[in-house]
């Protein structure tokens, strides 16, 4: 049982190249956290300075209440998983996972003993003889997860681990850390990846990077229903939410708003204040949360110009409002199969619970 | 003429010589042996194509047969007869016999015994340290250079330049030779002559080559060295390895087939080892290796049958090495 506690942790390179900074973070026991974000958003070296591998440049970090900052790697009592497996060629499975507990002196009995624990929870008793080359991705990338398990380490520490996986081997994967992290409870575990489906279905929460920041921490259901702002409000979700520039109409527990491609007023389930009024936002609708209507009140209204029937959802895709201005391309995805609305006319909405407001960038839920 | 005017001549003619061969072979070949045209014009193309790598190769396997594989069989019939004034007289193994008895072979058997040894080993330990070593400064590819220039110099210069060093001028005078100097310096009471010190004599022999082939070895492993993924080195770090085991633990074994290559291809040079020992000592005060001696018998005793008897015992030699250094380089590049 051990937490992490970053405190305005940052990382420069040669003294003013920032490439993160005010980092504050308390990861608790037991949660298996998840940093997400665009390439190059620093998640990776965010996990390297947890591990030891990167010099953390400002701020401190502590293990389980200890002050590690210039701790060496193999102290703090964590253990990697790479994203390349990282696999000692030139040993078998069963000494890729021995060379840890060799180093910490441990006796022939208690090695043995963690690597038949590791090998079968894994099912990695026939391969234990084996060399690496000799194995499957999966089998890999199980090995390397079972030199992280021998350890018994405080922290487990996962840079995309399942990044270099096929499709079907990566949602068999998943599933199968899932489960690991569910058969031990206790152990604490940070996980890399910028695939947004790993990061909702494994996470007790999440961690948005962006910016050299974070964006938001958070469930991952509190990151889809409440975005604290138009990052992570497109961050999360595919296809990506729209954002209709409008207004707002009316204020108080519930705002009434309009978008300027719309037509009358619509209600969204954020309170506002009075000196909000005609103040300008940007309406955030997920796809899968418009609507049809054919009311006279609509926030959107154009020509459908792509249809794609995916089966159980059909995404339908607009022209941009006005392209001249770079507006984003406004997309909806409808429940069943629609495939004749190719050049139709649409209205749309959604529900007054679906409508998310952002003025600057930040949502007024958030105020 | 003038010989600078001649060089250039030569160079121009070959160069254009080899042009020309290639040039003209395939134009012959596409014009007027298989021409793509006419009713053939589909099989004259795949034709001309089964013979164009041939044309390609003939120079190559022509030179190779007349200057490796001739003299090889030339060299095992010169091993087996002797020559007379009416040529050639059949002896059968009475050259190796006579070569056997003699002590002079024997001492450069053991001497090469020892070279193989000590030079590889030393060539190769030095260049990993210094690949090691050489990797993570900032003067790191200035030192590497420095390290490897000596390949770029002769055996026979490389010879000259250390002999100086291991000069000895008559007692009382100021040495110019470095070791002498330096002995002298540490309190040495008189000047040594160390290439007459017999036994070891060799291993100052030894240190030319060690000189010269540890930038070769350090070059080739340092290549190899960056090669090894970063992560495996990562993940030894995190699971505890100090530097010294990450080195050996897990950066020596994923470049052993390397190691090994490097290993060999320097085996061999050592095996025909002879600028250095012909330009240093000339085999004397106990210094003899295979290749000088041959050379002594073959070219100074005018022995051919000797000489060319120890000729083939390295070939013998040098001929299992290879094989195994070709088969592991291959390897290497899979």
């Amino acid at each position: 049982m051990a937490g992490l506690k970053l405190t305005n942790v940052e990382k420069t390179y040669g003294g003013n190249v920032n490439v993160l900074k005010n980092i504050n973070l308390d990861i608790n026991p037991g949660e298996l956290v998840v940093f997400v974000g665009p390439s190059g958003c620093g998640k990776s070296t965010l996990l390297r300075m947890i591990a030891g591998l990167e010099k953390i440049t400002g701020g401190s970090l502590e293990i389980d209440g200890q002050y590690v900052n210039d701790m060496p790697p193999a102290q703090r009592g964590i253990a990697m998983v790479f994203q390349s497996y990282a696999l000692y060629p030139h040993m078998t499975v069963r000494d890729n996972m021995a060379f840890a507990l060799k180093l910490a002196k441990k006796t022939p009995a208690e090695i043995d003993e963690a690597i038949s624990k590791a090998a079968r929870v894994l099912q990695l008793e026939e391969y234990l003889d084996r060399l690496p080359k000799a194995l499957s991705g999966g089998q890999r990338q199980r090995v390397a997860i079972g030199r992280a398990i021998v350890r018994d380490p405080k922290v487990y520490l996962f840079d995309e681990p399942l990044s270099n996986l096929d499709a079907a081997l990566r949602v068999a994967t998943r599933i199968e850390i899932a489960q690991l992290k569910e058969a031990m409870p206790d152990s604490t575990m940070v996980y890399v990846t910028h695939d947004q489906v790993e990061a909702m279905t494994l996470a007790t929460r999440i961690v948005v990077l962006a910016n050299k920041g974070i964006a938001q921490v958070g469930t991952p259901l509190d990151l889809y229903e409440r975005p604290e702002n138009e990052f992570v409000a497109q961050f999360i979700g595919s296809p990506a939410m729209n954002l209709l520039a409008g207004e707002i109409v009316e204020t108080g527990e519930v705002t009434t708003v309009r978008t300027f491609e719309g037509n009358g007023t619509f209600q969204a389930n954020i309170p506002t204040r009075a000196e909000d009024k005609g103040l300008k936002v940007n309406v955030g609708i997920r796809p899968e949360d418009l609507v049809a209507t054919d009311n006279e009140s609509y926030a959107f209204a154009d020509t459908v110009s792509i249809v794609e029937a995916l089966g159980e959802v059909t995404q339908l895709y607009f022209e941009p409002p006005r392209p001249e201005e770079d507006t984003d391309t406004v997309i909806a995805k409808l429940p069943g199969i629609h495939k004749d609305l190719r050049g139709k006319e649409l209205k749309l909405t959604a529900a007054p619970s679906k409508v998310h407001l952002f003025s600057n960038g930040q949502s007024l839920l958030y105020r | 003429m003038h010989p600078a005017i001649l060089g250039i001549l030569t160079i121009a003619l070959g160069v254009g010589a080899c042009v020309s061969y290639f040039f003209l072979s395939n134009l012959f070949l596409d014009k007027v042996l298989f021409p793509p045209r006419g009713p053939n014009a589909g099989r004259n193309i795949n034709r001309a194509n089964l013979i164009r790598p041939w044309l390609f190769l003939f120079p190559a396997l022509f030179v190779l047969g007349l200057y490796l594989a001739y003299p090889v069989f030339a060299t095992l019939w010169l091993s087996v007869t002797e020559r007379t004034s009416s040529g050639n007289v059949w002896v059968g193994f009475e050259n190796y016999a006579q070569m056997l008895g003699e002590e002079k072979f024997w001492e450069a058997m053991r001497n090469n015994m020892l070279w193989l040894i000590v030079v590889p080993a030393a060539s190769t330990g030095f260049g990993l340290l210094a690949a090691q070593l050489t990797d993570r400064i900032s003067w790191g590819n200035i030192a590497k250079s420095l390290i490897f220039m000596p390949m770029a110099i002769s055996f026979v210069g490389a010879a000259v330049i250390w002999k100086l060093i291991y000069d000895t001028r008559p007692e009382g005078t100021d040495q110019i030779g470095l070791l002498n100097a330096l002995y002298l310096f540490f309190g040495g009471d008189a000047p040594q002559t160390w290439l007459t010190l017999p036994f070891w004599n060799n291993f100052f022999l030894m240190a030319v080559l060690v000189w010269i082939q540890t930038g070769f070895a350090m070059v080739i492993l340092s290549a190899a060295l960056r090669g090894i993924p970063e992560e495996t080195v990562e993940a030894a770090i995190v699971d505890g390895a100090n530097p010294f085991q990450v080195f050996f633990k897990i950066k020596v074994p994923q470049i052993m087939g390397t190691i090994v290559v490097v290993w060999t291809t320097i085996t061999i040079i050592v095996l025909k080892v002879f600028d250095i020992v012909f330009a240093m000592t000339n085999g004397q005060w106990e210094t003899q290796v295979l290749a000088n001696y041959m050379y002594d018998k073959m070219f100074r005793a005018n022995d051919w049958g000797v000489g060319s008897a120890s000729a083939m015992i390295i070939m013998l030699l040098v001929t299992p090495i290879l094989v195994w250094n070709v088969r592991n380089a291959r390897k290497e590049m899979r």
